[in-house]
C-alpha cells in the first residue's frame, strides 16, 4: 500500500515538473506600441498601431518585401487582364480562419464586398474601383474593375487585402473588431484598452513552421522615454518608434539591438493657395515667393538639428531611396541670395510675414523653429502656430492655414502619397491647388501598368510639383525599433509594421 | 442624522443634472471635429458624414443632449466612437484600477504625511520641524512627470526590482499588482503627503495650544494621550476635507502619472478620448467622476460627524 502511494507521488511529481515545463516554455513576445490601436476590424480600421496589430492577426491577399515588391500571402499569383480592367487571383489551398472555417474565395469576394458596403467602412475610398467579384471555384476569385487601376493590387497588401471569416464577420456585425477572426498566424486573445492585447499563437495557420513564439502581448506606452526605459529594464522585448535622439542609448546597450527601415511616408509644409480668404497672401498667391521659401531651407540642417542626423532629407512624396524617386529633381540646396533675389523679383515688401501652423508635439515644434530662423535670413517673418492636432486638421480642411507642417504616414503605391493631395478633387487637398495637367499625369499613371510607364508620367507631376510648390517635402522619418537580443529573426518592410513569421526567442 | 442623510442624498440630484449640462456644453466647445479626427488619414469626405450622421453630430445640440441623458438615464453611457466599445464597460474596467490607484496613494499619503505634520508640530522649531519641512517642500515642488521617469531609472533600469510600466490586475496576481502600483502610488501619493503633512501640522499646532489640552497636560495625562487622543483627533477635520479632495482628484485620474507608468486608468482613458474628440467617453467618464466627487464630499461630511461628535447634534 505504501509503495503504491509513493509511486503514484512519484508518477504525479513527474506529471507537475512535465507541466512545469511545458509552461516553461511557452514563449511571450511583448511589444511596446506608440498608441493605443483603435477598433480592431480590418474595414472599420484607421490606426498605424492598428495595421502592427494586424500584421499577427489578419493575412492580406499579398504582402510588400523590403524592396516594396509584392509578394504572395493569401493569394498565391495574380493576372491582370490585357485590358487592364479584370484581375484575376489564385488564392492558396488549405488556409483556415481562427475559427476553423475554410478561407476561400467566397471569403474573399465576402470580405471585399463588406469593405465596399459596409457603413463608416474606410476602405471603399481605397478599392471602389472594383465594380464586381467573381467565384469562379473555391481557389479563384476575379475582380473587376471599372477603370484600370494601377494602384489595386497594392491596396491588398494592407487592410483592403485582409480576408475575415464570414460566418464571424455575419455573428459579430459592427462589433467584429472587439473579436477580430482572420486568416493570421495568432488568434486574438484579449484586449484591455489602454492596458494590452493579447494573441495566442493559431494551430492551423498555413505557414505554421514560421512561427515560433507562442503568445505577443502588445502594450501601448505613449512616452517614447517610457517605452526606452522598459525594453532597457528588461519589461519588454521590442518597441516601435524609438525617439532620434534615443539612438546612441540602444547602440550602446548590449543587450539590445537596432532595426532601421525608410518610411513610405514624408514630412512637409502644404501650402494655402486658393482654400479661402487666408490663401490670399503673398506665400499662396505666388509659386516665387514659395520658391524662395524653399531656398530658405536647408533640409541637411534640420535633419542634423531636430534629429540627429538620422532622418532622409527629401524633396518629393516619396524618399530618395524609393523606386519611385525622380532623380532628375534632386533635393534644393540652400541659396539665400538667390532667395532674397527671387523675393525682389516677385515685388513684395519685405519682411513676408506668414503664419506656420504646426500639430503641438515635440518633433514638429524643433523644425518649425529651425525653419522660422533659417527663414528669417531669406527675408521671411514666420509666426509659429503650436496647434492641437485634432484642432489643426479642422482648421486645414477649413482653409483657415497659411502654411502647415504635416505628414503622411504613406502607402505602398506612391499614388496613395500623391493623388489625395494633389489632384484638383482630392480629399486631403486643403491648400485646393489645381493643375489641369498634374491631374492628367496622375490620372494616366493610376491607368498605367508598367513601372517604367508609371514613373515616367510622375516625372511630369513631380515638375509641375516641385515648380509650383503647393506643398514642399522636407524628409522622410525612418523606423526606429529596439529589440532584445534574445529575439531573432527580426527584419523590417518600409510600410514599418513588425511582421511576426521567422521570430523566435531563446 | 438619517433626514441630514436623505437632504443630502436628495441634493444629488440636481446637481448631478447641472452637471451633465455643463459636460455636454462645455465639450462642444473644444475646436476640432470628431468625424475629421476619427476619419484620420484617410478623410474620405463620404465616410465622414456617414460618421456625423451614425453618432448624431449632424444634429442641434439639444437634440444630442436629450438622447445623450435619455441613455444615461437608461443605464447607457453611450459608445466609443474610437473602438466601438460601450462606455459603460470601459468606465467599469478602468474604474477598479483607478480606484486602487487612489486608495493605494492616499494611504502612502496618509502614512507619511499625518506622522510628518505631527511630529512637525509637536517638536516645532526643532530639527524634526525642519526636515519634515524640508520633506514637504519636495513633494510640492517634484513634478510627478519628472519623479515618475527617475523612479523607473532607478528601480526597474539600474536595480531591475521593479516593472517599469504596465498594469498586473489584482485578481491575476496580486504580488504582481503590488510591483506594478508601488512606484506610481508613490508618486502621486509623496505630492499629496506633503500638503497633507502641512494641514496636519498647522491644525495640530492649533489644537496643542488650546485650553483642553492644557487641562488635559494639567490632568497628568501623557504626552502621547495628549497628543494622539486629545489633539489629533480635533485637528483631523480640515485633514478629513483634504484627504476627500484629493482623493476625488485621484478618481478624475492622475493623468501625467498614468502615462508614465502605463496604469490603464481614468487618466489614460480621458486623455485618449479627448485628443480624439470621443465625446461619449469623456461625458461618460466625467460623469462618473462628478458623480464620486458629490459622493466623497457627502462620506467627508459624516465623518467629520464621527470624529466631532458635536456635528452630529448640530446636523440632526
Amino acid at each position: 500500500m505504501q509503495r503504491k502511494f509513493l509511486a503514484s507521488l512519484a508518477a504525479a511529481a513527474t506529471a507537475l515538473s512535465l507541466m512545469a515545463g511545458a509552461a516553461a516554455a511557452q514563449s511571450t513576445l511583448r511589444i511596446g506600441l506608440a498608441e493605443d490601436p483603435d477598433i480592431l476590424d480590418p474595414t472599420l480600421a484607421r490606426t498605424f498601431v492598428g495595421r502592427i496589430v494586424f500584421a499577427s492577426l489578419c493575412d492580406k491577399l499579398f504582402d510588400i518585401n523590403e524592396k516594396l515588391e509584392i509578394v504572395p500571402q493569401l493569394a498565391t499569383e495574380y493576372r491582370i487582364s490585357e485590358d487592364k480592367k479584370e484581375i484575376a487571383i489564385k488564392l492558396r489551398p488549405g488556409v483556415k480562419f481562427h475559427d476553423g472555417e475554410a478561407m476561400d474565395a467566397a471569403a474573399v469576394k465576402y470580405s471585399l464586398e463588406r469593405h465596399l458596403t459596409m457603413q463608416g467602412s474606410f476602405r471603399k475610398s481605397e478599392i471602389n474601383v472594383i465594380s464586381a467579384i467573381e467565384v469562379r471555384d473555391p481557389l479563384n476569385v476575379v475582380l473587376k474593375l471599372s477603370v484600370p487601376f494601377a494602384p489595386l493590387v497594392a491596396q491588398l497588401t494592407d487592410r483592403a487585402g485582409m480576408i475575415v471569416s464570414p460566418k464571424a464577420a455575419e455573428a459579430m456585425g459592427a462589433k467584429f473588431g472587439t473579436t477580430p477572426v482572420c486568416a493570421g498566424p495568432y488568434k486574438f486573445v484579449e484586449r484591455i484598452a489602454q492596458d494590452r492585447i493579447v494573441v495566442e499563437r493559431f494551430a492551423d495557420y498555413w505557414n505554421k513552421d514560421a512561427i515560433k513564439i507562442d503568445r505577443i502581448v502588445y502594450q501601448p506606452i505613449t512616452d517614447s522615454t517610457v517605452r526606452l526605459a522598459n525594453i532597457q529594464s528588461g519589461t519588454l522585448d521590442l518597441v516601435e518608434r524609438v525617439a532620434a535622439t534615443d539612438l546612441d542609448t540602444v547602440r550602446k546597450n548590449s543587450k539590445l539591438k537596432l532595426s532601421i527601415q525608410n518610411e513610405i511616408g514624408y514630412q512637409g509644409l502644404t501650402f494655402n493657395v486658393a482654400n479661402g480668404e487666408r490663401a490670399k497672401k503673398p506665400l499662396g498667391q505666388s509659386a516665387k515667393v514659395r520658391e524662395a521659401f524653399e531656398l530658405a531651407l536647408d533640409r541637411s540642417i534640420i535633419n542634423q538639428v531636430a534629429f540627429n542626423g538620422e532622418y532622409l532629407p527629401g524633396n518629393q512624396w516619396v524618399s530618395p531611396v524609393h523606386p519611385f524617386y525622380q532623380k532628375s529633381f534632386p533635393v534644393p540646396a540652400r541659396d539665400v541670395k538667390k532667395a532674397q533675389a527671387l523675393l525682389k523679383e516677385a515685388g513684395v515688401t519685405t519682411p513676408v510675414s506668414f503664419t506656420l501652423m504646426f500639430p503641438n508635439s515635440t518633433e514638429p515644434r524643433q523644425v518649425a523653429e529651425i525653419i522660422q530662423s533659417m527663414a528669417r535670413e531669406a527675408g521671411f517673418d514666420v509666426k509659429l502656430e503650436a496647434t492641437e492636432f485634432a484642432t489643426s486638421l479642422k482648421r486645414s480642411n477649413q482653409g483657415d492655414f497659411e502654411a502647415f507642417l504635416i505628414g503622411w504616414s504613406g502607402r505602398t503605391d506612391p499614388d496613395g502619397n500623391i493623388y489625395a493631395f494633389s489632384s484638383c478633387k482630392g480629399g486631403q487637398n486643403d491648400g485646393k491647388h489645381c493643375n489641369a495637367d498634374l491631374d492628367k499625369a496622375l490620372d494616366a499613371a493610376r491607368a498605367a501598368s508598367t513601372v517604367e510607364e508609371r514613373k515616367k508620367l510622375y516625372e511630369e507631376a513631380t515638375r509641375i510639383i516641385v515648380t509650383e510648390r503647393p506643398r514642399i517635402y522636407l524628409y522622410h522619418r525612418k523606423w526606429f525599433v529596439a529589440y532584445t537580443n534574445k529575439l531573432h529573426g527580426f527584419t523590417q518592410v518600409p510600410d514599418g509594421l513588425i511582421r511576426v513569421q521567422g521570430l523566435s526567442l531563446n | 442624522m438619517s433626514r441630514y442623510l436623505l437632504r443630502r442624498l436628495a441634493q444629488i440630484i440636481p446637481t448631478l443634472f447641472v452637471v451633465s449640462i455643463l459636460i455636454f456644453g462645455l465639450q462642444q466647445l473644444l475646436p476640432g471635429d470628431p468625424a475629421l479626427v476619427m476619419a484620420g488619414e484617410e478623410r474620405d469626405p463620404e465616410v465622414i458624414e456617414q460618421i456625423r450622421k451614425q453618432y448624431r453630430l449632424d444634429q442641434p445640440l439639444p437634440v444630442r443632449y436629450a438622447y445623450w441623458i435619455g441613455g444615461v438615464l437608461q443605464g447607457d453611457l453611450g459608445e466609443s466612437m474610437r473602438i466601438k466599445r460601450p462606455v459603460g464597460e470601459l468606465v467599469l474596467e478602468k474604474l477598479p484600477v483607478t480606484l486602487e490607484l487612489a486608495t493605494l496613494a492616499l494611504l502612502i499619503a496618509l502614512l507619511i504625511g499625518i506622522p510628518a505634520g505631527i511630529i512637525s508640530a509637536v517638536f516645532k522649531n526643532t530639527v524634526w520641524d525642519y526636515g519634515a519641512n524640508v520633506i514637504a517642500l519636495w513633494g510640492i515642488s517634484t513634478p510627478n512627470f519628472w519623479l515618475g521617469i527617475l523612479l523607473i531609472f532607478l528601480f526597474s533600469v539600474q536595480l531591475g526590482w521593479l516593472p517599469a510600466s504596465g498594469y498586473v490586475s489584482l485578481r491575476e496576481d496580486p504580488l504582481g499588482n503590488l510591483a506594478s502600483m508601488i512606484m506610481p502610488a508613490f508618486v502621486l501619493g509623496n505630492a499629496i503627503a506633503a500638503v497633507m503633512m502641512r494641514h496636519t501640522r498647522s491644525a495640530m499646532l492649533q489644537t496643542l495650544n488650546a485650553d483642553y489640552v492644557r487641562t488635559a497636560r494639567a490632568k497628568g495625562v501623557s504626552e502621547t494621550a495628549v497628543v494622539i487622543r486629545h489633539a489629533l483627533r480635533n485637528a483631523l477635520t480640515p485633514v478629513i476635507t483634504l484627504g476627500a479632495i484629493e482623493f476625488g482628484a485621484l478618481l478624475s485620474g492622475a493623468v501625467l502619472t498614468e502615462q508614465v507608468f502605463s496604469i490603464p486608468g481614468f487618466g489614460k482613458l480621458i486623455v485618449d478620448a479627448v485628443f480624439n474628440r470621443d465625446y461619449a467617453v469623456v461625458q461618460g467618464v466625467v460623469l462618473v467622476t462628478a458623480s464620486c466627487y458629490i459622493l466623497l464630499n457627502l462620506l467627508a461630511d459624516l465623518a467629520y460627524a464621527v470624529v466631532n461628535p458635536r456635528l452630529r447634534t448640530a446636523k440632526a
